[in-house]
């Protein structure tokens, strides 16, 4: 694992906004790390663990226990779609199918099955995973790809959507 | 991305804290607030005793906007004058309350609104170091905050002896990621101390006691803390003329679901019944449809059923008790009367349903996003919302038996007020007032006769060691 220095500096900012503990800055190392990376390895546990000083299962413990923390890589373009109630309404599930199949993703298991809740595609390219509100929830069926939203999604723009990110 | 449709305000709309809010040529830097009159507000609050401003945020008598609408002066007087520990201040950003949003808009187009009320804030309560805590699914949300704290700084708006007052005070941004848990106070502590959001039982680990790293500590949601501004410029006492008695000022009600045109809209608390809102505000239903239910506060609000009537108390001229009756669509968007009718006004986040929509199916929805974020620490909860979830996933399957909705009731009634958190209200509530208000929907799908089911390894026999 290579820590670039422009990583490492990240590191130290984050870390010095927490003056009374380096333990707040598990999750922004976390965040940091899966920027850079796209998914956090073990080695990665250990070297954030060592860096705040705490043992690697408080480090591993949070990993398990945010949603948005992933073990392995996702697609190039990551796609979270709403599945909650006010996009259910509008459509969301429907949606979730032409993406797929547009993306080449195979299906979903659902959010709550022990396997991974990530779908990727055989070339890497697109990975999708049902996520809960978004909190935009009146211009629903919402979908993020990476750190973009899109509001109001019908399933005849989702070739231009995906387009921009193959 | 395409642009977020711009929409209009509604001429009954109070636009207060949503003034700037999809207007046109408005921008979140700092040039464009300071061009608006931006920080006029602190510069005023920085020449009163912090105690005063506290006296006019009660005066005021605002209640949070996060979802249990709690007074916030009253939850700001906690703080003992001349604390000796440190004081924090957390803003909640976390929106994340299905049928919620709002803060969305505030954060992304006028972040410095609730920058200048967070740095108010924290001049009345003495606080040095804040953070403002943002789900981790508002990435650009994130960098925006981020850059108005920077650019207030670089003006002297915050960092040390902002304003040359001699006081100094830093604020940063901590991202979540993914739990809906990390919304609940104490869990959200948990969280920025680099924990798993397991939220804190109270007592003892009231925030504004035991916060963060044990000392107090004020969490406020991100539109209260604008209002803190509004409060300032008004005074507590005109501020109080918004809105109506022990329901003052204005909040934002944010539709989804079945209207034609859902939306967000900011009016004077109680100043619109459900109807005009639906109605005048979002364009009615659809062609055709009729109403079916509504869910008025955030998805852990109890559900309205549309024929339901309520008898209500009130004062008559008099003085005397008269009792009014009233149906859903009459119902005044306020705190009070929302409560009295049964459900509450929580999050201002309204669920539209009309009659093409299957009850068991809604609930469903809702359970698996319960079952998905619980926290897991209290069995009723963790253990409650899965099964609650099972049972739906099951008559929708086909598989459901006769008595699946007096089990659905019964699991919900074993989870509320037998939790660490308020997490346990939220999750059972759905399904409480789905499973009675909508018996006939349960009953019509759940239909299978099988007696109940005993596991042979464990006969009441065994269990109480009766053959031995
Ligand atoms: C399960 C649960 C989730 C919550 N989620 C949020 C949330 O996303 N945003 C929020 O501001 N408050 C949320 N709250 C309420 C907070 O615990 C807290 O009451 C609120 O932030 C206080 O701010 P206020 O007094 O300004 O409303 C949640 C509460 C519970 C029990
Ligand atoms: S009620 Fe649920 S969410 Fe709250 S602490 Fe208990 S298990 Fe966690
Ligand atoms: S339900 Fe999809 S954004 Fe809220």
């Amino acid at each position: 694992m290579q820590i670039p220095p422009q990583l490492q500096a990240q590191v130290d900012e984050a870390i010095s906004h927490y003056p009374v503990s380096k333990r707040s800055a598990s999750l922004p190392l976390l965040h940091l790390f899966q920027e850079h990376f796209g998914y956090i390895s073990e080695e990665m546990i250990q070297w954030i663990a060592a860096k705040l000083e705490l043992e690697a299962i408080k480090i591993e413990q949070i990993v398990t226990f945010y949603p948005m923390f992933r073990r392995q890589p996702a697609g190039k373009a990551h796609i979270r779609i709403c599945r909650t109630l006010s996009c259910a309404l509008a459509g969301a599930e429907g949606l979730k199918t032409t993406i797929c199949e547009i993306a080449g993703i195979p299906p979903l298991r659902h959010a709550n099955s022990a396997e991974s809740p990530i779908s990727v595609s055989p070339d890497g390219k697109f990975s999708i995973e049902e996520v809960e509100c978004l909190a935009s929830c009146g211009s629903g069926p919402v979908i993020m790809v990476n750190d973009d939203l899109y509001e109001r999604v019908t399933a005849e723009e989702i070739p231009t959507i995906l387009s921009k990110y193959r | 991305m395409p642009a977020p449709a711009r929409r209009i305000p509604h001429p009954r709309e109070k636009r207060m804290i949503f003034a700037n809010i999809d207007r046109e040529g408005y921008t979140p830097d700092i040039d464009c607030y300071l061009r608006h009159g931006g920080y006029a507000e602190l510069k005023k609050a920085v020449t009163l005793k912090p105690a005063d401003i506290v006296a006019e945020v009660k005066a005021s008598g605002l209640r949070g906007r996060g979802g249990a609408g709690f007074p916030t002066g009253v939850k700001w007087g906690f703080i003992r004058p001349g604390e000796t520990k440190p004081v924090y201040l957390i803003c909640n950003a976390d929106e994340s309350e299905p049928g919620t949003f709002k803060d969305r808009y505030i954060i992304h187009q006028d972040p410095h609104q609730l920058i200048e009320g967070m740095i108010i804030s924290c001049f009345a309560l003495n606080v040095h170091l804040a953070y403002l805590y943002i789900r981790g699914e508002f990435p650009h949300g994130a960098k925006i905050l981020e850059n108005a704290i920077a650019e207030a700084k670089a003006k002297g708006f915050l960092g040390k002896n902002l304003l040359g007052t001699g006081f100094d005070l830093e604020i940063y941004v901590h991202r979540g990621a993914g739990a809906y848990i990390c919304g609940e106070e104490t869990g959200l502590i948990e969280s920025l101390e680099g924990k798993r959001a397991y939220p804190r039982i109270k007592p003892p680990y009231f925030p504004a006691v035991l916060g963060l790293y044990m000392c107090p500590t004020i969490v406020n949601n991100v539109e209260t803390l604008c209002h803190i501004k509004h409060i300032v410029k008004m005074g507590g006492a005109d501020y109080a003329k918004l809105g109506k008695p022990n329901n003052t000022g204005t909040r934002i009600i944010g539709v989804s679901g079945d209207v034609q045109k859902p939306g967000y809209f900011e009016i004077e608390v109680g100043s619109i019944t459900m109807g005009e809102l639906i109605n005048d505000f979002c364009g009615g239903l659809k062609p055709g449809r009729t109403l079916k239910a509504i869910i008025p506060g955030g998805s852990s609000a109890k559900v309205f059923r549309a024929d339901e009537r309520f008898k209500l108390k009130a004062k008559a001229a008099d003085g005397s008790m008269v009792e009014n009756e009233i149906g859903v669509l009459d119902i005044p968007l306020d705190f009070d009367t929302m409560a009295a009718c049964g459900s509450m006004a929580g999050s201002g986040g309204v669920i539209v349903m009309d009659d093409t929509r299957d009850m068991v199916e809604v609930l469903n929805n809702l359970n698996h996003f319960y079952a998905h974020e619980s926290c897991g620490q209290c069995t009723p909860c963790r253990e409650g919302s899965l099964w609650m979830r099972k049972i739906t996933d099951r008559i929708l399957a086909g598989g459901g038996v006769e008595s699946d909705p007096e089990l659905l009731a019964s699991v919900s009634n074993r989870i509320a007020g037998k939790t660490i958190c308020a997490f346990g209200e939220a999750c059972s509530w759905p399904t409480m007032s789905f499973v009675a208000k909508f018996k006939e929907e349960f009953a019509g799908k759940a239909k299978k006769q099988v007696p109940a089911f005993t596991p042979p390894e464990f006969t009441s026999e065994i269990l109480t060691g009766a053959q031995h």
